[in-house]
């Protein structure tokens, strides 16, 4: 039954805080508990509430106004066995609200005492998110505007499974904050108390007044049924160590010599849904085994499934400084979305340039050498053109077979896609041949 | 060993989990969304945790927390979330908290093109602190960079005890490259100093340029974290001299070793008068320019920087010693040309930059190089 209070720095709350009567409370409960300093940490927020850290002689950890509960869960991911107690007034509660609101979804183990006391007590008695319509305070008549948030009932609705509401004079307030302290989950203890330096100047506020507005607004006792569920860092504990960790890097073996002396860029110009970033990733990973280098970059709408898809591979013997395309080596025009999104580079093709264009994909002039494609005619639907003209290109620059093509495909794509792309390089080749 | 295909992110992910990363914590955005995912892959099957904040604030705040009980911690966004770091970002240099924060640059202001790149944040990094003390930013060209100034940064951040950033952009982040693992720079893995012997006091450093040996909370002894100005007993203080020891302290840790990690490549050339510097992606159409300014008989220099802040004033003394014109280049309208025209406050300094969501190219360089 030793006090976790700090003998080298008294409290020094103003005459008749409620305040200073909420932290020897907390140090009761600290006692019946018979916790040692070394197993709580004492997280406050910004304001009169940001002083706890300091009175007590635990582990404190003080930061930035609002985001006490997000260094809490920090804390409490990393050393499960703490106590982690957050002290916040109705300030923090208003500017950190997301961070309420997670933790009440999250259920982590973590016990936050809200001190509210109406008011901006540090910064000249301001309105908070509790202050009453009715209330005079220090900003003017916005307070008459706005309705102040029921902490108890938000936390409930937000998934607190242990939620308390006692006014700082209340008996049981030390029985209350020690079963908070116990609880293995979110447990909330809204405190209700005066602020004698802003508040209480001009709305007096009797132990009595404060208790019957408690009773009014509704005691809340601690268990929120509904809401009752395993704690979160139990939760991920068994969710730990699980799977397979990504393996260790594994470099690759080239099993053939692509045949290329200058870099070349390949850019397919299709439509969301044509597997156009997957094709490119199987010429950069054939470019790869032919003992290139390469890179790949690509570009696509944020609505995903609609709108362009484009990707860029560049070829090079060399290792690559840019990774742009200054003139394209070869452009496959798929679907006229990409080609819209692209026109710059049928305006940067030269005569060495190779233009594939699907037969019913109209492009702009350019100086590429173009080859028109009757993708349908071969039987190829949207979803194979990007796939289908990586062999068109194999065939056209030379660069690599489509047999080298098809071991690469077998080397990185899952066997149950095998036999309806190798279908695709088939049907691609024999349109070569015609 | 051979060879690979990964992308920034992936390298960066790797980076982490060779650097001895614990803990990582970050919120969705372009182009940095795949360092979240990467995270949550790799570390909870190997034992270390990954949350998904509500907002950056927290992914941050949950950072901090996590690297004062002892765990090396990492968060990673864009620019808009670089924003709402800002905040905490001034606390963990105030108070000396760890953390490695990638910055996965977008095209901005704003909102901006989430999916194009740009280096719009240099200074916003440096400065978009309350205090102005400094930080370290780590700037990598490549994927192999990625990897390599990861690990750095992780070291630095836990050597000095201050935030230190990793900073790429969309090109570089989500561009994939063949890498070769046999050429991959792998550098031992630093952990911060640990508080052996004594009564501890949680900021006591040694020297005007000292840095404390750390205690996590949740140990035997009882540890002080605060974010308002304190002596080295972690109490508040409004004694003039303490904090102003303080806050010179919190700036020469850092600012008076910046030659031990000022990571560059310089690629000098004898003849050369014209002297090319840049950083990031840039610097590989740089590299690009200078093969062809070279075959075509214009000798030219070229520094890039992969130490941003502090500025690597040493280094690029030395690279502009013969220069008779420096051009700097970047995907901004002019922000790091400031501290070159600084450090070179005697030599001609001009600058060529876009930020139009595209790569400068090098034919853009080279015409630049011969307009002198």
């Amino acid at each position: 039954m030793t006090s976790l209070l700090n003998p080298s720095r008294p409290p020094v709350f103003c005459p008749g805080c409620s305040h200073e009567r909420s932290l020897h409370v907390l140090d009761r409960a600290f006692q019946d508990l018979e916790l040692g300093a070394e197993d709580v940490v004492i997280v406050s927020d910004i304001g009169c509430s940001g002083l706890f850290d300091v009175f007590f002689r635990t582990h404190a950890f003080h930061g930035l106004h609002g985001r006490a509960l997000t260094y809490a869960a920090g804390i409490k991911m990393a050393r499960p066995h703490l106590k982690v107690v957050v002290t916040m007034g109705d300030g923090g509660l208003g500017i950190g609200g997301a961070h309420l609101l997670a933790a009440c979804r999250r259920n982590m183990d973590l016990t936050l005492l809200v001190l509210n006391n109406f008011n901006f007590g540090m910064t000249g008695g301001q309105f908070s998110c509790t202050t009453p319509p009715t209330a005079r305070v220090g900003s003017a008549f916005l307070n008459e505007l706005e309705h102040p948030m029921d902490v108890c009932r938000v936390a409930a609705a937000a998934g607190a499974p242990f939620v308390v509401r006692r006014s700082v004079f209340s008996t049981d307030l030390k029985e209350k904050l020690r079963e908070a302290l116990l609880y293995p989950g979110f447990a909330l203890v809204d405190v209700w108390g005066g602020c004698p330096g802003r508040y209480m100047k001009k709305n007096p506020l009797s132990p009595k007044d404060l208790e019957r507005q408690v009773a009014e607004a509704g005691l809340w006792d601690g268990p929120v049924e509904e809401n009752v569920r395993e704690e979160f860092r139990t939760s991920y504990a068994a969710r730990l160590g699980h799977g397979e960790p990504p393996l260790d890097w594994q470099g690759i073996e080239p099993f053939y010599e692509a045949s290329l002396v200058e870099p070349c860029g390949v850019v397919l110009l299709g439509a969301a849904g044509e597997r156009v970033i997957s094709a490119g990733a199987l010429l950069a990973e054939t470019a790869l085994r032919g003992g290139l280098h390469a890179t790949q970059k690509n570009e696509y709408n944020i609505t995903v499934m609609r709108g362009p898809s484009i990707t860029e591979v560049l070829l090079s013997p060399r290792p690559i400084d840019f990774t742009g395309i200054e003139h394209p080596g070869v452009i496959a025009a798929l679907a006229p979305e990409g080609v819209a999104r692209r026109k710059d580079l049928f305006e940067a093709a030269t005569e060495g340039t190779l233009l594939l264009r699907a037969a019913d994909v109209a492009v702009p002039e350019s100086r590429a050498r173009r080859r028109d494609v009757d993708f349908k005619g071969a039987g190829i639907g949207r979803k194979d053109r990007a796939l289908a003209s990586l062999v068109l290109i194999g065939q056209a620059t030379g660069i690599f077979s489509v047999e080298q093509l098809g071991q690469t495909l077998r080397q990185t794509v899952p066997e149950k896609l095998h036999p309806a792309m190798e279908e695709v390089f088939r049907k691609a080749a024999a349109l070569e041949a015609t | 060993m051979g060879r690979i295909l990964i992308d920034g992110n992936e390298a960066v992910v790797r980076g982490a989990l060779y650097a001895g990363c614990r803990f990582f914590a970050g919120y969705p955005i372009t182009p940095a969304s795949s360092i979240l995912s990467g995270m949550l892959e790799a570390l909870p099957p190997a034992g270390g945790m990954v949350m998904q904040g509500e907002d950056e604030i927290a992914s941050i705040g949950y950072c901090l927390g996590a690297s004062m009980a002892g765990l090396k911690a990492m968060t990673a966004t864009s620019g808009p979330g670089i924003s709402l770091y800002s905040e905490n970002i001034s606390f963990a240099i105030g108070s000396e908290i760890p953390l490695m924060i990638v910055n996965v640059m977008r095209q901005g202001p704003s909102t901006g093109a989430a999916t194009r790149g740009a280096d719009g944040d240099v200074h916003f990094m440096r400065w978009g602190n309350s205090g102005g003390l400094p930080v370290i930013v780590l700037a990598p060209t490549s994927a192999p960079d990625c990897f390599t100034l990861t690990v750095h940064a992780f070291n630095l951040a836990e050597r000095f005890r201050c935030p230190v950033f990793v900073v790429s952009n969309k090109e570089i982040g989500m561009t994939r490259e063949t890498v070769d693992l046999d050429r991959l720079e792998r550098p031992p893995v630093i952990d911060r100093a640990i508080h052996r012997e004594g009564a501890f006091l949680p900021f006591a450093a040694q020297g005007p340029d000292g840095v404390p040996p750390f205690l996590p909370l949740g140990g035997s002894v009882p540890v002080r974290q605060t974010s308002s100005m304190h002596g080295p007993d972690g109490y508040i203080t409004t004694d003039p001299h303490q904090i102003q020891a303080l806050v010179e302290r919190l700036t020469n840790k850092v600012e008076a070793h910046v030659d031990e990690f000022s990571f560059y490549d310089l690629d000098a050339q004898a003849d050369a008068r014209t002297l090319l510097v840049t950083y990031g992606v840039t610097a590989r159409a740089a590299r690009t320019a200078v093969s062809r300014l070279r075959a075509q008989g214009t000798p030219v220099s070229l520094l890039v920087l992969k130490t941003l802040w502090p500025v690597p004033e040493r280094v690029i003394r030395r690279a502009a010693r013969h220069a008779d014109r420096i051009l700097v280049v970047e995907m901004n309208l002019g922000q790091l040309v400031h501290e070159i025209r600084r450090v070179l406050c005697a030599q001609q300094v001009d600058f060529f930059g876009l930020m139009c969501g595209r790569l400068i190219r090098p034919s853009e360089i080279v015409q630049e190089v011969c307009r002198d």
